[in-house]
């Protein structure tokens, strides 16, 4: 089958400095794809040239076979509308209860009537855990619950690829385990990609198909497989410590 | 890559009190907008005890499509069936069951009677918060003459800076063009009597004593002020504030203190240079009509007093008290969330603009009751 993603010599820079060389690898359809690495390597870059919100220096990215970074406007929305992201902080609109952020990009996309419009919504919600929560603001739930209702928010228009920045940072363990029971859970029932950010390694092993790990010093991927693989066969020690939770060997 | 995507439509079939449903296309969110209208408004239609859907010509079916099955089964009360639909979907039909949704709550309905409460509450408290910060900023301000090392004077001249200099040209702007606009009113009908050398008069004690010192304040609310609530807000939301206080800050000493103080320093001498330039403004006036700046500059002296410029001078300081110390508080006020900052900027203007109102009818009777 095709891979849904295709990223193809992508390098990275902010103002001549670079943060990604020349990176190549695609995900394929369905997986749960967790992207690594130390804090500060370019990871949320790298995110946030998957869904075309900066353009790469050099290098073309595939998104459903439709290049995003040399996209016209009109196919750059098209693009979109199949992947939902969650970002790093939230970003839920606060001037919004949790029920109008989840209904804003099916009001702006679709052409559903009202009703249609709150059950999706709700129902979205409640993929979450989060529908009895409909009418509360951003400001009133916490912090792990903010991300699920970004979860929700970016689920909104039922799109094929989700991805999640650090969906698992800042949670206490079992909010955390239950996130992933419900990644693994909508990547099983609705059959959605995930493109994953996270440093959580009992996460990591859980719901990963498959890693790569950028590594900050060669500015590259320096490690592919699964999480289990890679703890065991890497032969790269750096990686072998990484999954053995920083302990030497 | 150009795919035809089938038509996403829905027909109706009735046998005696069976509904079949056939459903063809895609039934994702994009597609899913009519047959949604058209099959509630044909179930609202024709009443059914079952429900059968057809959907061996469904192509594709998401989470939207899933709320679609969900909202029939409601509907008609869990008797519906859904045959003939591709393997990999059927997980889809079962996975929502409205009935288990968290309610929405009701909106509750207020009266007129209980809003008035609401309002009068709110009005006095926060007649009372504003009483209780000036308490605390005249604290925190004593505080800061008494330790005068403590304060953070680095943040206080950026402030007298932002607020100050950077002030100066519109100031100067808006003095100079009220100078003229002034003088060329009052130039015409005084001229009717000859008098129009007292348009030097005019400008100079309306200035100094009155229009200086109120129109500078409203520059300083417009600008400052708002910019005050609107730091101080975006730190309160992003939970500076409380950084600072579990540091064991006060945030009225650190944060406010420094911006009153520079608006205290900056207002009087930003007043000063709007007067100066109206001034000049009524100059360019009285020469067009053909006096000598001399004798105008000697009107001015013997029109305005020493007193009178103090006493703009007090009002200048008192003004710049009340606008910076509103925005302080507005902006220590603020809700959550970024439309809580928008919130306070705006109230911020508009107190400063209110108190200094009221701040300067009370100085006028006083100055009168002085004699001045
Ligand atoms: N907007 C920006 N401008 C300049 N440099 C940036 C910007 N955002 C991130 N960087 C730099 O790029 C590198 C990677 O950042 P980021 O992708 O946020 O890392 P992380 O892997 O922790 O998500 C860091 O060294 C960071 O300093
Ligand atoms: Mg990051």
């Amino acid at each position: 089958m095709e891979p849904i993603i295709k990223v193809k010599n992508l390098t990275a820079k902010y103002e001549g400095h670079m943060v990604l060389d020349s990176l190549d690898f695609e995900i394929h359809r369905g997986e749960v794809f967790v992207i690594l690495g130390g804090s500060g390597c370019g990871k949320s870059t790298l995110l946030k040239h998957l869904i075309g919100l900066y353009a790469p220096f050099s290098g073309s990215i595939h998104i459903d076979g439709d290049d995003i970074v040399t996209a016209s406007q009109h196919e750059r929305k098209k693009i979109l509308r199949k992947i939902g992201v969650m970002y790093q902080s939230g970003a839920l609109f606060g001037s919004m209860t949790l029920l109008q952020n989840v209904q804003m990009p099916l009001k702006l996309f679709t052409d559903l009537p009202p009703d249609a419009i709150e059950t999706i919504a709700r129902c979205k919600l409640k993929l979450v855990s989060l529908d009895a929560f409909a009418h509360h603001f951003p400001a009133e739930i916490s912090g792990g619950m903010q991300k699920r209702a970004a979860i929700a928010r970016a689920m909104a228009l039922d799109p094929q690829v989700l991805f999640l920045d650090e969906p698992s940072a800042g949670l206490d363990p079992i909010t955390s385990s239950e996130l992933d029971e419900l990644i693994l859970q909508l990547a099983e029932s609705l059959k959605i990609t995930f493109v994953i950010v996270t440093h959580e390694l009992p996460s990591i092993y859980t719901i990963a198909s498959r890693v790569i790990m950028l590594d900050k010093r060669v500015k590259k991927i320096v490690a592919v497989g699964s999480p289990h693989e890679l703890r065991d066969t890497s032969e790269d020690p750096w990686v072998r410590k990484f999954f053995k939770r920083g302990k030497d060997e | 890559m150009a795919i035809n995507i089938p038509q996403t439509t829905v027909n109706f079939t009735v046998k005696g009190t069976e509904i079949r449903m056939v459903l063809q296309g895609h039934l994702d969110c994009i597609h899913l907008g009519s047959v949604w209208r058209q099959t509630f408004k044909f179930l609202d239609k024709n009443s059914a005890e079952n429900v059968v859907i057809d959907a061996s010509d469904v192509v594709y079916c998401d989470g939207s499509g899933a709320t679609l099955f969900a909202k029939v089964r409601e509907k008609v009360k869990g008797n519906m069936q859904v045959v003939g639909l591709k393997k990999e979907f059927l997980p889809l039909v079962d996975m929502f069951e409205l009935e288990t949704l968290a309610p929405l709550p009701q909106k509750s309905k207020v009266s007129i009677i209980e809003e008035i409460g609401r309002a009068t509450h709110s009005i006095l408290k926060d007649l009372r918060e504003i009483i209780t910060f000036t308490g605390e900023l005249l604290v925190a301000i004593f505080w800061a003459m008494k330790n005068r090392r403590q304060v953070p004077w680095g943040d206080t001249w950026i402030n007298a800076e932002s607020a100050g200099v950077n002030a100066l040209p519109i100031i100067c702007l808006i003095g100079f063009l009220l100078g003229l606009i002034m003088a060329f009113q009052s130039a015409v009908p005084m001229k009717q009597f000859g008098a129009e050398i007292f348009v030097a008069d005019l400008i100079g004690l309306s200035m100094l004593k009155e229009l200086g010192p109120l129109l500078t304040a409203i520059v300083l609310a417009g600008r400052s002020g708002s910019a005050f609530a609107a730091e101080l807000g975006t730190m309160k939301v992003n939970e500076e504030i409380n950084a600072l206080v579990t540091m064991g800050l006060d945030p009225v000493r650190y944060l406010a203190v420094t911006r009153v103080i520079a608006s205290v320093m900056m207002t009087p001498i930003l007043s000063c240079f709007c007067c100066l330039f109206a001034l000049m403004g009524g100059a360019i006036v009285i020469l067009s009509l053909g006096y000598p700046l001399v004798i105008y500059m000697d009107r001015i002296a013997q029109a305005v007093t020493i007193t009178a410029f103090l006493a703009g001078v007090v009002k200048s300081v008192a003004f710049a008290i009340l606008v910076a110390g509103v925005g302080c508080l507005r902006g220590l006020q603020t809700g959550t969330g970024a439309k809580a900052v928008g919130q306070s900027t705006t109230s911020a203007v508009v107190s400063a603009i209110v108190l200094v109102a009221v701040a300067d009818a009370i100085f006028s009777v006083v100055l009168f009751a002085l004699g001045i």
